[in-house]
């Protein structure tokens, strides 16, 4: 009986099974009305697999920083500069034009060409000329529209990244990775006990996360590309809350084998543990700091859950948070001067953002069921997990709060999500 | 017919909850454990199973009768014996354990004491709300705060199995205060 359950669990657990379509579905359900105006005309293709502008337009419009002209209102569909007339996108009052064409397809090998263009200059401001197999031409949109984003907006664009995140649907717990649109989703685990905590590695090659498979908690780091995986942690009680250091070499994490919940670091080459608190209350969920020197926490030692820093290597123990009843699961920046947080009061939790100079937190959600923040790797937008309605879905928001949008997954809740460093 | 019975019973535990203040509220949701528990009793001897689902229904503040353990004796399926109530409900944020359920507690702990060869494990569970890992945290705690109070009387380590799921594993799927409270909880199940 156990020994068939036991293969039933191996079985399911797939090293990077591809799923056929997108199971999260995105809405953009709060936007802006003072972003930048730009046009992206539909791409000439002969037959493409993929509708290039399309996706491109789709990412510019989620990023919050640009109103997107609707096709309906162009009255020319140029696909290369020179043909482009550009009083006529003057009137329409657009700053910025993309045009574009899919050309190719033979052995299934496409060539993609686009133009970005200054409409008050007539002018060029980016042009391209990429190369992509069909299965591919989804990554090379996002890449353009990476493209675009860094040229107007100064910021690294996030399009062509990857998310991590748990489903949970009848019986089963999954941890995927997809396409930060919800598209191309693999499935990374999957079980019928919990998977709870994905953690990127800073170099996107692995994966570490909880998995109670075996009727008890467990670390896992797995390798994306081979699906090989390696318990790393299994002591008795937790093993919780991984977060790989900047540097790729340990683990931190949470362990409750001498008693409360502690924070440790586990050097991965090496296995050594090093314990970096012994209060006698919940210490857990470690984060660290982008250049590795500290360590933010949450701790109930003050009586409710509030963050916490630590040196990576142990002492100079300090409370950070000091507003709200409840601040925990702390994210950085990527450029280490935000920390993204739940904050919660009176049982009702929200997403703020606090700055680590002022310790001014900046609450960007309405809550009250909002947990687990993870911001993008531009440090442009907030993805967290949230409720509404008995259903649990993803939601991301930009720094200004005024851009939302949902990440639904169509076959049940999906949860704890990671974006890729 | 047999759900009706246990309708009646739960409704009668949602208006002693309703009409009274906090402190009221306990010692009348004590009383409705009692019915509720014999009427869950009724309904399992009759056929009706997932007497453990049930249980969870009856509402917080009290142990509900347990699905799991009675295959161990006759006094588990008791509902006037607290060896027959398996789950340990707690305040919010909190792993102190209530006054009530100590002496289901104690029960299983001289039960413990009394066959040292049995085993039992203590999941820890927590609601839905705040952070998942924070979550899972105190459900170790809850989980702890019970195996506490049975090793000061006796039972060895040897034969307590802890696992925290935090709120991984609701007992009783919702978004609103009654589910949560059926949620914080620890669950007590002996191994065969």
């Amino acid at each position: 009986m156990n020994f068939l359950k036991k293969i039933l669990i191996l079985g399911l657990m797939l090293a990077f099974a591809p799923l056929s379509q997108a199971e999260l579905t995105i809405d953009i359900t709060e936007s802006s009305d003072s972003g930048t105006p730009v046009a992206v005309v539909p791409f000439a293709s002969s037959g493409a697999p993929v509708d290039i502008s399309s996706v491109i337009n789709a990412d510019l419009a989620r990023s919050g920083y640009f109103k997107m002209l609707a096709e309906q209102y162009m009255r020319s569909k140029p696909s290369t500069a020179s043909t482009v007339q550009f009083p006529e996108w003057q009137a329409l009052n657009q700053n910025y034009l993309v045009v574009g064409q899919v050309g190719g397809g033979a052995g299934g090998q496409y060539s993609v060409q686009f133009q970005l263009l200054d409409v008050m200059k007539s002018g060029q401001l980016l042009g391209y000329q990429m190369n992509s197999s069909a299965a591919d031409l989804r990554r090379t949109a996002h890449q353009i529209s990476d493209l675009i984003f860094e040229k107007l907006t100064g910021k690294k664009g996030a399009f062509s990244g990857r998310i991590a995140y748990v489903t949970n649907n009848k019986q089963q717990s999954q941890l995927q990775v997809a396409d930060t649109d919800g598209f191309n989703p693999q499935i990374i685990a999957s079980s019928q006990e919990p998977l709870m905590s994905p953690s990127w590695s800073p170099d996107k090659s692995k994966m570490a996360y909880v998995s109670f498979e075996r009727k008890t908690a467990a670390i896992y780091v797995q390798i994306l590309a081979t699906g090989q995986r390696k318990r790393v942690a299994e002591f008795p009680g937790i093993n919780g809350a991984p977060a790989w250091s900047p540097d790729g070499t340990k683990l931190a994490l949470t362990l409750s084998k001498d008693g409360s919940p502690d924070i440790y670091t586990l050097n991965l080459g090496t296995g050594a543990l090093n314990k970096l608190t012994k209060s006698f209350s919940i210490d857990t969920e470690p984060v660290w700091s982008p250049d590795g020197g500290s360590i933010v926490f949450t701790s109930d030692r003050g009586g409710k859950p509030q963050l916490y820093k630590v040196s990576s290597t142990g002492g100079g123990e300090t409370r950070i948070t000091f507003s709200g009843d409840y601040n925990a699961r702390a994210s950085f920046s990527p450029d280490g001067k935000s920390i993204a947080m739940v904050h919660g009061n009176g049982g009702d939790y929200r997403i703020g953002v606090m700055d680590v100079g002022s310790k001014s937190i900046n609450v960007l959600t309405t809550g009250p069921a909002d947990e687990s923040p993870s911001f993008a790797p531009n440090g442009t937008m907030v993805l967290y997990a949230t409720k509404k309605g008995g259903t649990a879905y993803l939601s991301a928001v930009s720094l200004d709060g005024k851009m939302q949008q949902k990440l639904a997954f169509s076959n049940g809740g999906v949860r704890e999500p990671a974006w890729a460093p | 017919m047999k759900l009706n019975k246990l309708l009646w019973v739960l409704l009668a535990a949602v208006f002693a909850l309703s009409g009274c203040s906090e402190d009221e509220a306990t010692d009348s949701l004590d009383n409705a454990a009692k019915n509720a528990a014999s009427g869950i009793n009724d309904a399992s001897t009759s056929g009706l199973n997932g007497a453990s689902t049930l249980s969870g229904m009856a509402g917080p503040g009290y142990t509900g009768v347990t699905g799991n353990n009675s295959f161990l004796g006759p006094e588990f399926s008791d509902p006037n014996n607290p060896l027959s109530r398996s789950t340990i409900y707690f305040m919010l944020d909190s792993s102190e354990v209530q006054p009530d359920f100590i002496q289901v507690i104690n029960a299983h702990a001289q039960y413990l004491v009394a066959h040292p060869n049995q085993k039992l494990t203590l999941e820890g569970h927590a609601d839905e709300r705040g952070s998942p890992e924070y979550n899972i945290a105190l459900g170790d705690q809850r989980a702890k705060a019970v195996a506490g109070m049975m090793k000061a009387q006796g039972v060895s380590d040897g034969q307590l199995t802890l696992i925290s799921y935090g709120e991984e594993k609701p007992a009783v799927m919702g978004s609103d205060e009654s589910s949560y409270e059926r949620n914080r909880r620890a669950e007590l199940s002996y191994q065969r």
